[in-house]
């Protein structure tokens, strides 16, 4: 694949559930414009959009940044919520600190991260209890 | 089979997203624990849900659903509709549960050679 690498930034307002569907669905467009194998542009959806609702849902909102170059794409979700004090556990399939309301959204099941990881290529996680959480996601175009 | 057969032989009611109608329905997925979904279901299928909010555009359009049917009586939110329309997923609607839904398509889709 031949293009320079290309950068989208977006902002995940508070609360705001529709505003991550559309970073996720203008992202995918991208994607799919540059001829990127369905299977990648899936793999990278998931993974973001989990961050994203991460983020919504438990650090009122942040920033996505996606880069795509030619060998790889690259999602960095950065929030300044309360941060993760036990990434073992918040890693573990089926814990989740999510309030009853958000559950019932269809959210809460403790699989984001979980997903996440089983999606990126490459999961980076950095949090620091009261200062924030940033999420990088990678994954290669083979 | 094309949504938009599929529909009406199921006697669905075609709430918004009527350019996807021409998509192909390749299968059937129901849940309604989102990650989960998003996981598992596989491209063009037709997800039964019972979640009426706009999440649900999202995760059709990260698993390249074909349609979305929102079973059991349950009322799409405006915010679903205008989603679903421009990003041309189809919505359905009934009030059949998830079960009734998935025991006609299966007689449907099979018929047809589909699943
Ligand atoms: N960006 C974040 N900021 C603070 N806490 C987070 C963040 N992301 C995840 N967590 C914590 O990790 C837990 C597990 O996350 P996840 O696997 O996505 O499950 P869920 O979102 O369904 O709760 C969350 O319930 C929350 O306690
Ligand atoms: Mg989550």
């Amino acid at each position: 694949m031949n293009f320079d690498s290309i950068k989208l930034q977006y902002e995940i307002p508070a609360n705001n559930f529709t505003a991550a569907g559309e970073i996720v669905s203008s992202m995918k467009k991208v994607l799919s414009h540059l001829v990127i194998n369905p299977a990648v542009i899936k793999r990278v959806a998931i993974a973001a959009y989990e961050g994203e609702m991460n983020a919504v849902i438990h650090a009122g909102g942040g920033s996505v940044e996606v880069t795509i170059d030619p060998d790889k794409i690259t999602v960095k979700i950065a929030d300044q919520g309360a941060g993760i004090p036990d990434l073992e556990l918040a890693m573990q399939e089926g814990y989740s600190t999510a309030p009853e309301d958000i559950k019932q959204l269809g959210f809460g099941a403790g699989m984001g991260l979980p997903n996440m990881k089983e999606n990126a290529d490459v999961l980076d996680i950095d949090t620091r209890v009261g200062q924030g959480t940033t999420v990088v996601i990678t994954v290669y175009i083979r | 089979m094309k949504v938009r057969d599929f529909a009406h032989r199921l006697g669905l009611d075609v709430l918004d997203g009527n350019d996807g109608l021409d998509g192909e329905v390749t299968g059937m997925y129901v849940g309604d624990l989102l990650s989960w979904v998003m996981s598992h279901a596989g491209k063009g299928s037709a997800w039964v849900t019972i979640h009426a909010h706009v999440n649900i555009v999202a995760v059709a359009l990260i698993t390249d659903l074909s349609c979305i049917i929102i079973a059991e009586g349950v009322k799409p939110d405006k915010a679903t509709l205008d989603k679903a329309e421009q990003e041309k997923i189809p919505v359905l609607a009934t009030e059949m549960t998830a079960y009734e839904v998935c025991w006609k398509a299966h007689e449907i889709l099979q018929a047809e050679g589909v699943c």
